[in-house]
């Protein structure tokens, strides 16, 4: 699976009240989570998201609580991929059982820039800024967890007949 | 090769005789827990699989207790869907409004969990019964709805950092303090994917209420479990509570560790985690004149009765600052009710703090004392992040009971022993 998108920027420790904030936790819904990710952070993100954006971070991205609506609202902004130096673990975890892209690359999410367009291909593990024309190289998941993002997640992997 | 705790519990959990860091096991669950934030997705997911049931009643908890009392009208519709599938389900652990207490607090309480159990939680903060010996991580919503569904999650086998305790606490000194000096140390992703065991003979100084604080916050340095050898304390603790048999695993003598990490608790001095990471340690020489708005002891973290009781130790005889709201909340309704009976709430209310009904509330900005814009609270629980109490420019203070305490009679950050030795 390749994905192709406009980099934003983050720096260490994104923590899951950034990403959303517990006062919009009376909700499920992934377009109302959409609406807030990130606004303590970054009040411009939701203008500046669009299908397909690729976020590169720091290290321990995702910290804090379990809370899956992080992870929830980052995809249903239309995040395809997120690449960081680490994840925090629940986060991680909770990422693949979603479906959300994500990919450990401290290279990768050290050099690109914000702005800057990026092609990932997960199959291989080879990230590309096309703006730069620089090449990094990220250890893949192994198949089954790259099928579980792509079935859209655990339970719809288990649905589609991808699990037994 | 030597087993840390955490593997020993794992290997038994997956029918293996041994296991190795790195290695993916599929394990046996004890008990699955979620709150009235995520179950409700937990819930929608587990729809999805098709099943009538859960995978056995008496091992699935669910906890009404961070936006309950039902904050709002969408709050009151999440705590519906868990009431309905509970009854639905018959779940015969399902804990509402007048039996509910903060999640971490009340199952141990409750004798829900023992040594060497392996429980996932749908809340970060699962990690807490480490304390106890059991092997107990969080999740999220889908590993719980799977969990509910048959019993088993898997896990990649953690590494280990060893911590190991000598010496005892000095007076208005506690576990929180112990923590936080900890992740002050090796910062909040310093145990990133691996255990923190915790063992040493100054093990046996501390309280099972300090190391249910200390195992509760191993997920602020990033860990994916934390765990205390079990010693007597620990099992007289259990059978009080009518937990199921112990099940008692040792490190072995010859466990591989990542690091070793030694504190010499007598050396612990009240420690504030400032905005808006926990390790942002500092100690009193490194702390100024900092004027706060706000106290608030309780949590998962810091609302047992221990905690009160420290707190009501500084509060008594005293009146708390003007223009400071100190909010006090008891984890359960045992924790209330002990609270009641030995006079601890009559000290708060005439020293001029509120005292809640259990709720984990502030804690995560929820309800029941939100900040404003450019406010700051002294609070005992266990995250001090962006926006975490309220406003986004609001600040977090992380602390024990004694030092929100001593900072609630004089309206800043304020050691314990300041306000003791006078």
């Amino acid at each position: 699976m390749k994905y192709t998108g406009n980099v934003i920027k983050y720096g260490d420790n994104v923590d899951t009240d950034v990403i959303i904030p517990a006062r919009y936790l009376n909700s499920s819904d992934p377009k109302e989570l959409a609406a807030h990710c990130m606004e303590d952070l970054d009040s411009t993100f939701a203008s500046r998201v669009e299908p397909g954006t690729i976020i590169a971070a720091g290290l321990n991205f995702g910290c804090g609580s379990s809370r899956e609506h992080a992870p929830i609202a980052i995809k249903a902004s239309g995040v395809s991929l997120v690449i960081a130096k680490s994840f925090a673990r629940i986060f991680y975890r909770n990422a693949i059982n979603i479906g959300l892209a994500i990919v450990e690359c401290p290279e990768a999410a050290q050099a690109i820039q914000e702005g800057h367009r990026v092609e990932a291909d997960m199959d291989s593990g080879i990230i590309r800024d096309l703006t730069t024309g620089q090449e990094f190289s990220a250890e893949p998941f192994p198949e089954f967890v790259q099928r579980i993002i792509e079935n859209g997640g655990l339970i719809q992997s288990i649905a589609n007949g991808q699990i037994r | 090769m030597g087993m840390t705790m955490t593997q020993k519990i794992l290997a038994a959990h997956a029918g293996l005789d041994s296991v190795q860091a790195g290695q993916l096991i599929l394990a046996e669950l004890d008990l699955v827990l979620g709150n009235d934030i995520t179950s409700p997705v937990a819930i929608k997911e587990f729809a999805k699989l098709g099943k009538d049931s859960v995978f056995d009643k008496d091992k699935v908890t669910m906890v009404m207790d961070h936006f309950a009392p039902n904050k709002d009208i969408k709050a009151a519709e999440q705590c519906k869907m868990c009431r309905e599938f509970c009854g639905e389900k018959e779940i015969t652990h399902f804990y509402d409004v007048g039996e509910m207490g903060i999640e971490h607090a009340l199952l141990p309480e409750k004798g829900l969990v023992t040594a060497g159990d392996v429980v996932i939680g749908a809340d970060s903060h699962t990690c807490t019964y480490g304390a106890l010996g059991a092997f107990s991580t969080g999740v999220g919503s889908t590993d719980m709805a799977c969990g509910m569904a048959v019993g088993k999650a898997w896990f990649k086998v953690p590494s280990a950092i060893k911590v190991e305790l000598t010496g005892s606490l000095k007076p208005y000194v506690s576990g929180k303090d112990v923590i936080l000096h900890l992740i002050g140390r090796i910062g909040v992703d310093g145990a990133l994917y691996r255990s923190l065991e915790f063992s040493g003979e100054g093990l046996s100084s501390l309280t099972v209420a300090d190391r249910l604080c200390i195992a509760n916050m191993a997920i602020e340095a990033g860990a994916k479990n934390g765990i205390f050898a079990v010693d007597q304390a620990a099992l007289d603790y259990l059978r009080a509570h009518g937990a199921r048999e112990p099940r008692v695993y040792s490190a072995d003598p010859d466990a591989q560790y990542d690091e070793v990490v030694q504190i010499d608790l007598s050396q612990i001095e009240p420690t504030v985690a400032f905005p808006h990471l926990p390790e942002n340690a500092r100690t009193f020489s490194q702390i100024g004149d900092v004027k706060i708005n706000q106290v608030v002891i309780g949590s998962c973290t810091n609302g047992r009765l221990e905690d009160l009781q420290a707190a009501a130790e500084i509060l008594k005889g005293r009146k708390c600052a003007k223009g400071v709201r100190v909010i006090i909340i008891p984890a359960t309704q045992q924790v209330y009710l002990d609270a009641m009976e030995q006079g601890l709430l009559k000290i708060f209310i005439e020293s001029g703090a509120v005292v809640s009904t259990p709720t984990c509330g502030p804690c995560l900005g929820g309800h029941m004392g939100i900040l404003a814009q450019g406010e700051r609270a002294v609070t005992t629980t266990n995250r001090n992040f962006v926006g975490r109490m309220g406003h986004p420019t609001s600040e977090v203070y992380l602390a024990s009971p004694a030092t929100a305490a001593a900072s609630a009679l004089t309206g800043r950050i304020t050691s314990p022993w300041e306000v003791m030795e006078k």
